[in-house]
């Protein structure tokens, strides 16, 4: 038979996004929020959630990737909450099906939320669906106040941005006006808090947002689809 | 490089469809893409060299059409065009749009298939879509220090 067309008009990540919906589903039967946590490298989302751990009164779970080593797993694990690292090898961001099998036999309705910290990589885990509630992504001041007109998508996807390492803005000299504006061009209207995991202003307004998001996925559960 | 993975998916769904359609080979792939999709052009043509090799898609064509980015003016009322995505703002009337319509497309329209074989029953069938589980786990539990 000669040469001829196939129609396919699909996603070509439909899997992913199938296999996150499904994720989400069980979050939701769970009442577990779930946040996925991108930025570049060494923006502080460890830190970030080291210190999120220790003050935030919600019973938590951390699944932690990186193409290697389990340095960040460990250091979260000291908080005492459970914590899992998906070592990705080559694999430059999560995708859905790393974090199922990362779950395998947690009883996700033992949580309030889910922390995902995605690998450090401000392009890749773009693209890719976990089933998150929320996507936070983590703009530090010592990045420059331009990052998100270099990386449009990524900002773009996102829920909310946080800004870390407030406390050393004065001495980096970090326009703050200008990093928001940075990330209302390419996303208008995000939601944008500061923060410092060591400093001021300390991690409150990430708390009450976190807490917030909780309180949704109480409501969630209680009136079940 | 996230490209390779995406690559590998394409593929997949490539050779999935083609084998419903009880085609032996894919000669050319078109792919809608959005350029507010996170993909780069260059890096896809890279590792689709790659993933197609040894497939129903050796050899075969990728035949990428961009697509724009559109959003929705909620003070023009009306779907705008931006020639940029680090500007969201209506070119019109310079108001903040973040309503994103179109732009963010990464699908397969259709592809040229020639030669005949058995079709394959839709679905994700064992011989067209799963790939073998690594024998090793990538996953392991840090127990609280």
């Amino acid at each position: 038979m000669s040469a001829r067309i196939v129609n396919v008009r699909q996603k070509v990540l439909r899997k992913n996004d199938g296999l996150a919906a499904e994720l989400r589903e069980r979050y939701r039967a769970a009442g577990v929020v779930v946040i996925n946590l991108v930025s570049s490298p060494g923006s502080g989302k460890t830190s970030l959630l080291e210190h999120t751990l220790e003050q935030l009164d919600l019973r938590a779970a951390v699944i932690v990737g990186d193409l290697a080593t389990e340095n960040d797993a460990t250091r979260l694990a000291r908080s005492g909450a459970p914590v899992r690292q998906i070592s990705t090898g080559t694999t430059c961001h999560l995708e859905a099906d790393m974090v199922e099998r990362a779950l395998e036999d947690w009883d996700l309705s033992a949580f309030d939320i889910l922390f995902i910290e995605n690998v450090g990589n401000l392009v890749c885990p773009a693209s890719w669906d976990l089933g998150e509630d929320a996507r936070v992504v983590l703009l530090s001041t010592t990045e420059g106040e331009d990052k998100p007109l270099k990386y449009p998508t990524i900002f773009n996807t996102a829920d909310l941005a946080v800004l870390t390492k407030m406390d050393l803005a004065d001495v980096l000299g970090f326009d703050r006006t200008a990093a928001v504006e940075s990330v209302h061009d390419v996303r208008p209207g995000l939601p944008i808090l500061d923060t410092s995991s060591r400093g001021e202003p300390g991690l409150d307004a990430w708390l009450d947002w976190l807490r917030a998001r909780h309180a949704e996925a109480a409501t969630r559960i209680a009136d079940p689809v | 490089m996230h490209e390779l993975s995406i690559a590998t998916s394409l593929v997949r769904l490539a050779e999935q469809s083609a084998r419903e359609a009880g085609a032996a080979r894919v000669t050319r792939v078109h792919l809608r893409l959005g350029v507010l999709s996170g993909v780069v052009r260059e890096a896809l043509d890279f590792a689709y060299d790659i993933a197609t090799e040894g497939t129903m898609l050796t050899g075969s064509e990728l035949v990428v059409e961009d697509v724009p980015l559109v959003v929705w003016c909620s003070a023009c009322e009306s779907e705008r065009s931006l020639s940029t995505i680090t500007r969201f703002r209506c070119p019109t009337c310079d108001a903040p749009t973040p309503d994103v319509r179109s732009g963010r497309e990464l699908e397969i329209s259709h592809l040229d298939v020639e030669g005949e074989i058995a079709p394959e029953p839709a679905g994700d069938g064992a011989a067209a879509g799963a790939l073998p589980q690594p024998p090793w786990s990538p996953f392991r539990s840090v127990p609280p220090s």
